[in-house]
Formats: C-alpha cells, structure tokens, sequence
C-alpha cells in the first residue's frame, strides 16, 4: 500500500503562488495562512513531491501544507509548514538538515512532515493533542 | 560540597529520600515549572533561530543551570539530597534497579504504554501530568522501542575524544563535542537515551519522567570529563555571534548567568568518580 492511497482527500491542489487562503481546522482551534510552496529555495526543494497531505492515518486525520511565517497559528517558525491532526496543530520544525522534528518526537528526525505526522499519530495512541 | 553519585551505588535511604523529595515538590506545585521552562524552550529553540537550551553551544551549560536550580529545590525539601546520574553506558536494560519500583519504577505496560510501578505510576496519585502534549495524565515509558541500544562505553569514548568544543553553524549541523554529544550527529549520545527510553521521554516536556534529571546528569558529567581531558580547549564561541550565546552572554531565563559562570562545577558539587 502506497503511503497516500489511505488518503481521504487526495487532491493536491495548488494554490496561486501569494495567495493565502484560511484554513479552519475541525474544532475551529486553529487558522492557518496557506500559501504556495514556500518562497525559500532550500525549504521548497526539500518539500518536493511531498508538499501537501491530507489523509486518514490509524483512524486520525493528518493535513499537511506550507504556511507562510508568521501565520496565526503563531509557533510554526522556521519550518514553514504545518501539521495538523484531526484538527490540532502538531508543533513542530525544520533542522537545518532538511529533516524535521515535533514535539511529540522531539529528539528523533523525519525525512518528511508526513513521516512526522504519521509518528506523531503513533505515539498519540488515539490520544488529543492540547 | 555535596556529592552526584551514580544511581546504581545509592543505598535505599538515598533512593527514598530522593523520590520522595521528587514527589513533594511535585505536590507543592513546584516541580511543572521545570517542566514548562523546558518545553518552552524546546519550542523556541531552532537551527536557523535564536537558540539556548538545544541545538545550540549553551545546551551544556544551559542545562547545568537547569540542574542546579532543580537540586537546589529538593534541597529545599531535604538538604541531604543531590542529584544522582544514570550511566546508561553501564545500566542499559529494562531490569536494571533503576526501573526499580523503590525507586524510578519501570518500562510501560504495552496496551498503552502507562508506568504501573513505583511512585511515579498513575495509580499512587501522586504523579498525574499538568504540562502534556497531549490529553494523557499518566507517565508513559517504551524502552527500547524506538530504538533498541543505548550509547556504548566506546562510543562515548569516540565522543570526549572530540577537541573542539563546538564549531560554527553553532547548530544541529554542528561539528564538534557539544553536537556530537547532544546528538545530533554522529554516533547520537543524548538524543537517543531520550529515544530509548520513550514515552514522556521523547517529548518536549521530558522532564515529566523523573530520569530525565539522572540522564541530564550524566551528561553534565560528562561534560565534565570531557573537560579533564582537554583542559587546553574551553566554550565556544568565545565572541558575540549571532542566535546563539556566547561565553560571556547571559542565558535566558535567569538572564544571571553566563556560560563562563557555568564551567566550574565544583564550586556547587563534584561526581563520585570520573568516567
């Protein structure tokens, strides 16, 4: 099985580069600034092929998609992306290496913020994020 | 001068005493400040941001600081106690009496990875989580789960035998001792041990599990060690340098301390033994 054929919504749209857009989570706890792929060469070319997701992962959903800076959920800085699941934004950021880290796996690195995700759900054993 | 023993020498006294100390600043309100401070800066610390306390030259002595203000309040408590370390090149399973339930307790049942032994289980009341990533009030553990080995005694070796103590980017893409021990990269020393352990442990908020203490001891001895070895070599950088604390910059959140206040320990303890 693919990584993405779990996927509920597997369109992979993309937006107009500039344009934001808000995304309301489920519970209407976070509102995030969605733009294009990001403006930075290097966080761009590391995010190819795997720049969007949403999907249903162990029963949870994941959504994933560069934000712009500074976007209202506030904490995603230096990434210049965001992760939710089911809803609830999954702190986390990106080393200078390209790989990423959450705080639910703080001390371990993700090639990718799906990988990331996934983990995450992983470790959450059906347990909310606060 | 108070003494950091190795956990594996205290006699049961000394495991009683500290638990319990652990457990009263717990219920006086103190010990989730230690928690929030941390998480805190696990969230503003990054590679290509401002730094302190990880990914950065001031890990090592950011979290000295931390220490120190954590022994000094179960001292607070009872006087007798100092902080203990987990050589965890030595101790390095699942059944070692650190796990013991007279003192840490043990790894996480499997069903959903709840400590159910010692003080520090769900169960005895006395240890429900404030600050969590997450909706879970119980402490978690999954050892060796995440990934099957702690650090060798060798490998440890090939890590103090590093000269410099740090090296520009200044980050996790550093080379140099303080990377290499902290971990990410290289071999991986303190990064894994958090790993290995698990649960709490892989957190932002890791000091919700006692050990988190005994396993930042240790690497302050370590650090210590490294020093004895290369006394010719000292913190870097030495001058300003942008997103990261120089020797002579004071480290948030105290804002008193610098890492030069931090290279002596012995002015506020000493280990039992070298490594």
């Amino acid at each position: 099985m693919s990584e993405s054929s779990r996927g509920s919504d597997l369109t992979r749209r993309r937006m107009l580069q500039g344009a934001a857009v808000a995304l309301t989570a489920a519970a209407g706890t976070a509102l995030i600034g969605l733009t294009g792929p990001t403006d930075r060469p290097a966080a761009a070319a590391g995010l190819a092929g795997s720049d969007e997701f949403d999907e249903v992962y162990q029963g949870r959903r994941i959504q994933g998609r560069p934000v712009t800076d500074g976007a209202a959920a506030g904490h995603h800085h230096g990434g210049g992306y965001a992760v939710l699941i089911d809803g609830r934004p999954l702190h986390m950021m990106r080393n200078s290496d390209g790989t990423w880290i959450s705080v639910v796996n703080h001390y371990q690195t993700f090639t990718t913020p799906r990988g990331l995700a996934r983990a995450a759900v992983n470790e959450l054993q059906g347990a909310t994020l606060v | 001068m108070a003494v950091r023993k190795n956990q594996a020498t205290l006699t049961a006294k000394e495991k009683r005493d500290f638990v319990n100390a652990v457990l009263e600043l717990k219920r006086a309100g103190g010990y989730d400040d230690f928690v929030s401070t941390h998480d805190s800066f696990i969230k503003s610390d990054s590679d290509d941001g401002p730094r302190t306390a990880h990914h950065a030259p001031s890990f090592l002595p950011w979290h000295r600081r931390f220490l120190l203000q954590f022994e000094q309040a179960l001292q607070g408590v009872n006087p007798d106690v100092t902080l203990p370390y987990w050589d965890w090149t030595a101790d390095r399973t699942p059944t070692a009496s650190l796990w013991g339930s007279d003192f840490l307790g043990g790894d996480g049942r499997r069903s959903d990875g709840q400590v159910t032994t010692g003080a520090f289980a769900f169960s005895g009341g006395k240890w429900p989580l404030k600050v969590s990533p997450d909706n879970r009030t119980f402490l978690r553990r999954a050892m060796g789960r995440g990934v099957a080995e702690l650090p060798t005694r060798a490998e440890v070796n090939s890590v103090l035998a590093l000269p410099d103590y740090d090296a520009a980017p200044w980050n996790g893409s550093s080379e140099g001792f303080r990377n290499n021990l902290e971990g990410w990269r290289g071999v991986n020393l303190h990064n894994r041990v958090h790993v290995w352990v698990g649960g709490l442990m892989l957190t932002g908020m890791s000091p919700n599990d006692p050990v988190f203490w005994l396993h930042h001891c240790f690497v302050d001895k370590l650090w210590a060690e490294w020093q004895s070895r290369h006394p010719g070599q000292g913190y870097l950088p030495a001058d300003s340098t942008d997103n990261v604390v120089a020797l002579g910059d004071a480290m948030k959140p105290w804002n008193d301390t610098t890492p030069a206040d931090m290279l002596d320990h012995t002015g506020h303890y000493t280990y039992d033994t070298g490594f």
